[in-house]
Order: structure tokens, then C-alpha cells, then sequence
């Protein structure tokens, strides 16, 4: 953690951990600002505010340590610290350029000009355990795909003739996804398991094939996937 | 007679002499196996069409891959009765990849020579149960030179609860004797009512049954009212009856979320124990599959339409797996095939694949309890 933390200092120029806070006008309540020596150069400067959890700090560009922050900036302090406290409870660093652009630090990574609201592509699961609500969104979104996937597989809807993948493939059975990418002999390439699902529609269902990113495609590959999930390899066997 | 150590020549002077002896040669020709048949020749193919004496097909290798032996030529074996199963039609017409296939099976079965005593078609002649299905299976299976014993599967009931099927084929469980063999044919498909508390539609009900996984059915039985006139049929006869039993689901317990299974299997099993020779015929597992429980012999019949890969767990361990079979060939993996009834009453199955070797597991392997594979290590994929 600490090492991720001075990673994130050292990014954004921040020469030093020992930041002083002073208050900001505008802020949540029982918002605190901690004033910190920062740097030694006189052409630029900046100041740290921390949020109220502690664990979301913004660095305010052209502004030294000590310093009032003029109005208008301050609350653009205060609301990048409310957004990001919205977002989650994790650790976040972000810098607000003399210029009003934002860049935020998590997860080790930067991403630039973002916007106070909005998402963070950031994996939140890194910073430890996810939370109840986090594990049960993540579940049901992956079902709902997983789901789809069954349907598509169990349907006749991909083909022409009535067939269905699940005809010759119950439970997913003889799909054996883990053993791709793989040289198929009768396709003459490197086939990924889309190609082998595109062969089947094109075949024995007499469909159209699927784009790679089709929707049913991700589905299909969700499907079968999940059944598969922890079918041990059995070498020379497929 | 055809012998496959014969030379060109030998075939030659022996076609030249119109004796009985060649006569008999010509017609044991379209016996020979596919090696043996480029060895032949079409030349004298040709020959004995040109004659009016075998039909050019006969020497198509279609036919060939047919075991060599006849039944005639084996004085054990006291009949033979061939098989077509698990059609799977659509009504999409003659030109559907699985109307092909039914097709095919019936051809192979009328170039067998000298024909089966009957054939026996094992169960899901339809996919969804249509009427218009069914009438496209009836229309192939007349194409049958043989006589036909009909049995029912789950794809041509649950549309409308066999109406259809019963008005075409008949009783689904009857019992029929046949050189001193007895014969039952069940209706192993029936299911507990899963339909009419959710209010499912007939193709609804026909469309979850029809999914080999799909878990929203209930299991396979025979139930208590074919048990009850399975041992009133069985009570006429003695112990030492060798009996034959098709059903279309295999009569033990293999793997339930498939229907691999019979739910009353046991109660079934313990009504057949009194007999010496018991025999099941079963489809629904479009594989090759044997078993074998006391006195009873199991073998499971190829689909027409596709195999099925083996289930995950389950499986016995008298059954050799076939391989896993080429997606890239509709019919690998796929045939018919025939039965040969030994005076014993047991008998030997014998699996007709479309584009593999045949394979046969006979009853003196299944008696001596040594099979070819050596014990199960798992489902092969």
C-alpha cells in the first residue's frame, strides 16, 4: 500500500508525504486541510486538501502551501472530493492543474482529464476485499450474459434448419473452450472458439456467421465458458 | 462363395463359369468389406449387373461396410433383426440433413442380404412431436423392405401426449414372440406432469423435453401401469425364455440430468430377474453404450442425426467409448446396425458406423466379463 501511495506522490511531483491541511470553503462538513512543505522550487507550487474519509486527497496546482485557495477553485476542490467519495471508499489521488484539468491517480494508474462524476475505469477489487453489494452486481451481470449465452445455445434462433448448438453439445458438453487458440486441422488455421462456434452455425445449423464482437457471440463464449469453468485439461483427449 | 484371400483371377474364372458356385459367389460379393471391394473391382460389378442377377447398388460402398459374415453363415446365430433410431425429423422436408440420414439407414438396412427377420426403429422418429414430422418419418420407415416394430421416444410424445404416434404406429407397449424369443416393447419416455401446474402449451412442453439438459422436466419412468402389465405379460412365461426388451430409454440409472436414466429402473430390472437371458435394446443415447446388471445384457443403438458425447459421470464400465466423433462429417459417429439373436437367446450387437469401422460387442464378451477396453477412466471429452 505504501509503496502504491509514494508511487502516486512521486507521479504528480510531490516531493514529500508531509502534507499540512488547512480548511476548504465549501466542503463537506468536517473536512479537514493539512499544509505541507511541498518542494523546494519557487516557479511552481501546490497544496494538498484531504477529504473527510482520508483516503481521497486532491493536489491543487499553483497554489502554495499556506495559501488561500481563491473561491472558485475551492469548490471545484469540494466537489471533485464529493464525487470521488461517491464513487467508492478506495484510495484515490487527484491533481487539478492550473489549467482546471484533472488527472486521478488509482490503482496505481493516471488517467487524465476526467470529468467529476464521472466513471473511473479503475479496478476497484485491488485495493482488497469487494464488497457485498460490489460481489452481487458483478454476479448478476455476469449471469445475465451466462444466461443469454444458454438461450442462444439452447435455441434454434442462429440457424435455419431447427437445430440448435445444445443438440450435439448438452451442458455445454464437447466444446472443450480451454483448449483454444489451437490449429484446426479441417479449417486449415488457428482457430479461436469463435471460429469453431461461427463453423457450427455456418454447418450444421445453415446460419449466418457472427461478427466476432456480436453480442451473441459474447454470449455464446460467456455460455460455454462458464460451463467449462473448472473442467480440468486433459491432454491428448481433445 | 466370396472369399477375401481371392485373387482377380480366381473371381474371374469363377464369374466365367456360371456354375451355382459363382452364382453364389456374386451374391456373397457385395458382402466383401471395402478393401476387399477395390480388390473386386467394379469391373465385375459391372459383370453381374450386366448379368440381371444383383442390382448395380449392391456394390456401392455404401453397402460394404457391412460385417462380412451373413447370418446364414453362422449356424449359432438363430435370427437377425436390424435397427434405425433417433431420426430427429423436421418437417422440412426430403431434403433436411436428418431426412437424408433416415434416409441413408433405410438404404443400408435394404441391401443387407439375406434381409433381417424385422427392424426395429428405436424411439424419436420426430424432433418436436409435429403431426407433419411424424408423417415424414412414416413415410421413410414404409421405404423398409422388412417388417418394421415400432417404438416410441420422449421427441414423439410430448406434443400431444402420443395422440399422434399411437394413431400411426399403434399401442406404445406391446410384447410380440418371435422364434422362441419374447419380446417386450416399452414406453420407458413417460414423465410426471411438470406441464400443467406451470401452464406450459404443448410445444412448450415439447420444447423442454426435447432439451437433453434441460432440467425444468422431470425423469424417464416406465411407471407402475406398464410395470403392472409388463408382469402380467410376463407371467405366461418360463424362466428359460430368452427375453428381448426395447425401450427407448436405457432401463438403469446412468445420469439423471440427461435422462440417461429410468426412474423405476430397479422395480423394472427386478420383474425381468427371474428370466436367464435378458436383453435391453435402448436408444436415446445415440452412442455406443453396454452394460450389463446380473442376467441383463444393455446396448444402447446409433442415431441417424448426431452422437451424443458420453455423459460426465456414470458411465458403466462394461462400455468401450467410441471415440470422440469429426464435427467436420455430418454422419461420423452416426449409422444403424443389426442384432444377431444366438440360439442361446443371447445376442451380439453390432454398431453399422458411416464413416468408421463397425464394431460389434458380442454376448460372449459381456458373459466372460473381459471387454475389449479395460475399465472406464472417465467420459473421453
Amino acid at each position: 500500500m505504501k509503496v502504491r501511495w509514494v508511487a502516486a506522490m512521486l507521479l504528480f511531483g510531490a516531493l514529500s508525504v508531509g502534507l499540512l491541511g488547512a480548511a476548504v470553503g465549501g466542503g463537506p462538513g468536517g473536512e479537514r486541510e493539512r499544509r505541507a512543505s511541498v518542494g523546494a522550487g519557487s516557479e511552481w507550487a501546490s497544496r494538498a486538501v484531504w477529504a473527510c474519509d482520508r483516503r481521497k486527497m486532491v493536489i491543487v496546482e499553483g497554489v502554495r502551501a499556506g495559501e488561500k485557495i481563491p473561491p472558485d477553485r475551492a469548490q471545484q476542490v469540494a466537489d471533485l472530493l464529493t464525487s470521488l467519495m461517491r464513487y467508492c471508499s478506495e484510495e484515490i489521488t487527484a491533481k487539478i492543474a492550473t489549467n482546471q484539468r484533472i488527472t486521478v491517480a488509482a490503482n496505481g494508474r493516471i488517467y487524465e482529464n476526467y470529468v467529476p462524476g464521472g466513471p473511473l475505469p479503475i479496478v476497484k477489487a485491488s485495493f482488497g476485499e469487494p464488497t457485498r453489494r460490489e460481489k452481487m452486481i458483478w454476479k448478476a451481470e455476469l449471469d445475465k450474459l451466462v444466461a443469454e449465452g444458454d438461450r442462444l445455445f439452447h435455441s434454434d434462433e442462429l440457424g435455419t434448419n431447427g437445430i440448435a448448438c445444445a443438440m450435439c453439445h448438452p451442458s455445454a458438453s464437447n466444446t472443450h473452450p480451454e483448449t483454444y487458440p489451437k490449429f484446426q486441422a479441417q479449417l486449415k488455421k488457428v482457430a479461436l472458439l469463435r471460429d469453431m462456434v461461427n463453423w457450427c452455425i455456418l454447418n450444421p445449423l445453415e446460419g449466418e456467421e457472427l461478427a466476432y464482437d456480436d453480442d451473441r457471440m459474447r454470449a455464446l463464449e460467456a455460455y460455454i465458458l462458464a460451463r467449462r469453468a473448472g473442467v480440468p485439461l486433459a491432454a491428448g483427449r481433445h | 462363395m466370396y472369399r477375401n484371400d481371392m485373387t482377380r483371377k480366381e473371381i474371374e474364372r469363377a464369374l466365367a463359369e456360371r456354375t451355382p458356385e459363382s452364382q453364389r459367389l456374386i451374391e456373397s460379393l457385395q458382402n466383401c468389406d471395402r478393401r476387399h471391394f477395390l480388390r473386386v473391382s467394379l469391373k465385375y460389378a459391372g459383370m453381374a449387373a450386366a448379368a440381371g442377377i444383383i442390382q448395380p447398388h449392391g456394390f456401392q460402398l455404401v453397402n460394404v461396410a457391412h460385417a462380412a459374415t451373413s447370418a446364414s453363415e453362422d449356424p449359432d446365430i438363430a435370427f437377425r433383426f436390424a435397427y434405425v433410431s433417433d431420426t430427429h425429423l423436421y418437417a422440412r422436408g426430403m431434403s433436411h440433413r436428418f431426412a437424408r440420414a433416415a434416409l441413408k439407414a433405410v438404404e443400408d438396412v435394404n441391401a443387407l442380404e439375406p434381409q433381417p427377420d424385422f427392424v426395429l426403429f428405436g424411439g424419436d422418429l420426430a424432433q418436436l412431436g409435429r403431426p407433419e414430422e411424424l408423417a415424414l418419418g412414416h413415410q421413410i420407415i414404409k421405404e423398409l423392405r422388412a417388417p418394421v416394430r415400432m417404438m416410441v421416444g420422449e421427441h414423439d410424445w410430448y406434443f400431444d401426449l402420443g395422440e399422434k404416434w399411437m394413431s400411426m404406429f399403434g399401442a406404445d407397449h406391446y410384447s410380440f414372440d418371435h422364434k422362441g424369443v419374447h419380446f417386450v416393447v416399452l414406453n420407458s419416455v413417460v414423465e410426471k406432469d411438470f406441464w400443467t401446474a406451470k401452464g406450459y402449451t404443448p410445444e412448450e412442453r415439447m420444447a423442454i423435453v426435447s432439451g437433453l439438459d434441460d432440467n425444468r422436466q422431470s425423469s424417464f419412468e416406465v411407471g407402475e401401469v406398464q410395470r403392472r402389465w409388463l408382469e402380467k405379460d410376463l407371467s405366461n412365461v418360463v424362466g428359460k425364455t430368452p427375453i428381448v426388451v426395447f425401450s427407448h430409454s436405457p432401463l438403469y440409472k446412468l445420469y439423471k440430468p440427461w435422462n440417461f436414466w429410468t426412474d423405476d429402473a430397479e422395480q423394472v430390472q427386478a420383474i425381468l430377474n427371474r428370466f436367464e437371458t435378458v436383453s435391453v435394446i435402448h436408444g436415446h443415447t445415440h452412442q455406443v453404450l453396454t452394460n450389463r446388471i446380473g442376467n441383463i445384457y444393455f446396448h444402447g443403438l446409433l442415431s441417424t442425426a448426431w452422437p451424443w458425447p458420453y455423459a460426465p459421470e456414470g458411465l458403466p464400465q462394461y462400455t468401450v467409448q467410441m471415440s470422440r466423433s469429426d464435427p467436420f462429417n455430418q454422419f461420423d459417429g452416426c449409422g444403424d446396425g443389426y442384432v444377431d439373436v444366438r440360439e442361446s437367446g443371447r445376442v451380439d450387437k453390432h454398431y453399422s458406423f458411416w464413416s468408421r469401422n463397425p464394431r460389434s460387442v458380442t454376448a460372449q464378451q459381456l458373459a466372460s466379463g473381459k471387454f475389449p477396453g479395460g475399465g472406464y477412466d472417465g467420459p473421453s471429452y
